[in-house]
């Protein structure tokens, strides 16, 4: 139930004193208890819990959240793929992977910092390290990952023109440490959000790392197929990472928990995690298949952003939704108190008849 | 307890934080008369700014939640059920159509494991001597974590609007108060005893023997709201429930999200290990 604010208050007061006028008496959700003034706060109108108001507080991050997942899976990936041209002595494509990386890394820094709330004090992240939260970890993640990305990408671009020798060590050493902190890095966010009080999003934490990666190791490589490198294995882990991502949109889709992960399915965020997931999943797979790159790879990266939106407002919704919150509990307890429709108290009617006898 | 006047544990001074006591509160609804003081005492307090509060129209509760500039908040309930052994009048058409108007005063619970401080990143929220759960004003950086890591919806983020906007707030449990001997302003202010302050052990014992009374009486779903058997391991802040816990915008098993880290972590460790392997296999055999 939405609380007026401002003016809208006020038009708020005319309606009741609408409804007062027309029909006697004021019942804003439905029954009255003991025709008193007041309406029952939890029987009446199928609202749940106390007035239907939520139970749980919603995420206050804002688009900087979702973009960072984006593009921390990109950075984080894009590490991976920087290894796997060395291997190959595919000196460019490591180029073009450690560019990914150092800018996604610096890119990423800025969009947290500008969503704390107090963004000058970014660094007291770093004051302790916690294993049990992933947003601690996560900051330990980005912030060794960067160490390795930014200086890695210089020392590549040095090593070009050098023959020094500790130069080409470190360009090595940069790239190895960016993609053994950046497999982390896209995976890390899947458990932020998947540990969490927020049932659409604690449902699925053990398929959301590998759902973030996935799409961060898509992202990762479509770039470089962007710009025309004709390297098989990049199209490859394309096709890997997008059958993963089909293989996730199938499991979201069939295996569905009912009103815990409903704001996954329905409504406003519904449409957009759709969208996204078959924009990264399905449809770059066909795509590829079909030899068409370039629209495979500006799809699937499209698709992952809109997916990242999708699960912030899918979170969003469902902290909201005192039923989300009630039907995860119901879950955790035997199956007997399992009750849908959730009654909150069945036993007025009953009650009822056994004053009547009492009198 | 009542009567107990000056001598109650909610007027008198006391050592508690300096002796490393556990404290609890006890609120009790079948007592509050939903005066509101107790906000009104913290907000004056604890210097809590204004919040844009509008008219719901459900009820004289148009606070509606806990949050960052709501640490007390006054629920009121309408439950369409008889008052113990008490029988009320009957309607013109003769139905006896029992009611009872409920008012129960929420807190931020502290729990014995705390999602808020299990999650925080900065090391801002702290363990107090008496074992209430703390945010450091001057530590915290406003990540927002705290606010989804919250099983009871309590911690919230400042509006940018208001002043020391952007950091995370909750209740106190007075700090500053206990520290100088006091009782937080709520249970200090609280004319019928309905908020009660003192060692954990003795707010126990005190809310089974008023649930067992109430039982007596006639109210018999009477129950303690004390989630021991959960991973939250307990509150802080004990709530006697007459109907059920979610009645009263309180979940009936909350768990800390630290639950969910195994399976988290273990995915993605997983995910991690399986990508490097794909994609090195990749570009080493391709």
């Amino acid at each position: 139930m939405h609380q007026p604010h401002g003016t809208d208050f006020e038009t708020r007061l005319d309606q009741l004193r609408r409804e007062a006028r027309e029909k006697g008496r004021v019942g804003d959700a439905g029954t009255h208890a003991a025709g008193g003034p007041m309406p029952n706060p939890s029987s009446s109108n199928n609202a749940f819990g106390y007035f239907g108001l939520p139970f749980l507080k919603p995420p206050v991050w804002e688009w900087m959240i979702p973009v960072y997942f984006f593009i921390g899976g990109i950075a984080g990936m894009s590490g991976l793929v920087a290894v796997g041209a060395l291997i190959k002595n595919e000196f460019d494509l490591a180029r073009v992977a450690m560019w990914s990386a150092a800018i996604g890394a610096i890119i990423s820094i800025i969009l947290l910092t500008a969503d704390l709330g107090r963004p000058m004090r970014f660094i007291y992240m770093l004051r302790v390290f916690k294993y049990q939260s992933p947003m601690s970890l996560g900051s330990w993640i980005l912030s060794a990952f960067s160490t390795f990305a930014v200086p890695g990408l210089v020392f590549t671009e040095w090593q070009i023109h050098s023959s020094i020798p500790i130069v080409h060590a470190l360009a090595i050493i940069g790239i190895i440490g960016s993609a053994v902190f950046g497999v982390f890095l896209a995976t890390y966010t899947g458990a932020l959000i998947g540990v969490t009080t927020i049932p659409a999003w604690n449902a699925h934490r053990a398929i959301l790392p590998f759902h973030f990666g996935m799409a961060g190791l898509g992202a990762a490589v479509a770039i470089p197929i962007l710009l025309g490198f004709p390297e098989p294995a990049l199209s490859s882990i394309f096709f890997f990472a997008a059958g993963a991502e089909t293989l996730v949109q199938i499991y979201l889709t069939f295996r569905r928990h009912g009103a815990v992960d409903a704001a996954l399915h329905h409504g406003k965020p519904g449409w957009v995690m759709r969208i996204g997931e078959t924009f990264s999943g399905p449809l770059p797979l066909i795509l590829a298949g079909l030899n068409v790159w370039f629209p495979a790879a500006i799809i699937f990266l499209l698709g992952a952003l809109l997916a990242r939106f999708g699960w912030l407002a899918a979170g969003r919704t469902s902290a909201c939704d005192p039923e989300s919150l009630l039907a995860s509990e119901r879950g955790a307890q035997p199956a007997a108190e399992s009750k849908v429709p959730y009654v909150i108290n069945p036993s007025i009617a009953s009650f009822g008849s056994m004053n009547k006898s009492q009198r | 307890m009542i009567g107990e006047g000056i001598h109650s544990s909610n007027q008198r001074r006391h050592t508690y934080v300096e002796d490393e006591v556990p404290v609890g509160f006890f609120t009790d609804p079948t007592l509050c008369i939903g005066c509101k003081a107790c906000e009104v005492a913290c907000k004056e307090w604890n210097h809590v700014p204004a919040d844009n509060i509008g008219w719901t129209g459900h009820s004289y509760d148009n606070t509606t939640t806990l949050g960052a500039s709501t640490w007390r908040h006054v629920m009121f309930l309408e439950q369409p059920k008889q008052r113990g052994h008490q029988i009320a009048g009957t309607l013109n058409n003769g139905d006896h159509d029992p009611s009872r108007w409920l008012f129960l005063s929420d807190v931020c619970k502290h729990c014995e494991t705390a999602g808020c401080l299990e999650s925080c990143p900065t090391g801002a929220i702290v363990r107090t001597e008496t074992e209430a759960v703390f945010v450091q004003n001057e530590v915290c950086n406003g990540c927002g974590y705290c606010v989804v890591s919250c099983p009871f919806g309590v911690i919230d983020r400042r509006d940018a609007k208001l002043p020391d906007k952007g950091g995370a707030f909750k209740c106190t449990f007075c700090y500053d108060r206990q520290a100088s001997g006091l009782t937080p302003a709520c249970a200090k202010v609280c004319p019928t005893e309905s908020i009660r302050f003192g060692p954990l052990a003795d707010m126990r014992e005190e809310a089974a023997n008023r649930v067992r009374q109430l039982q007596r009486d006639g109210y018999d779903d009477a129950q303690l709201y004390d989630p021991v058997d959960t991973s939250v391991k307990g509150i802080h802040a004990l709530f006697l429930l007459l109907g059920k816990p979610e009645d009263y915008k309180l979940p009936p098993h909350p768990e800390v999200p630290t639950l969910y880290l195994k399976a988290a972590y273990g995915s993605m460790i997983a995910t991690a290990i399986a990508a490097a392997a794909f994609a090195l296999c990749a570009f080493a055999f391709m």
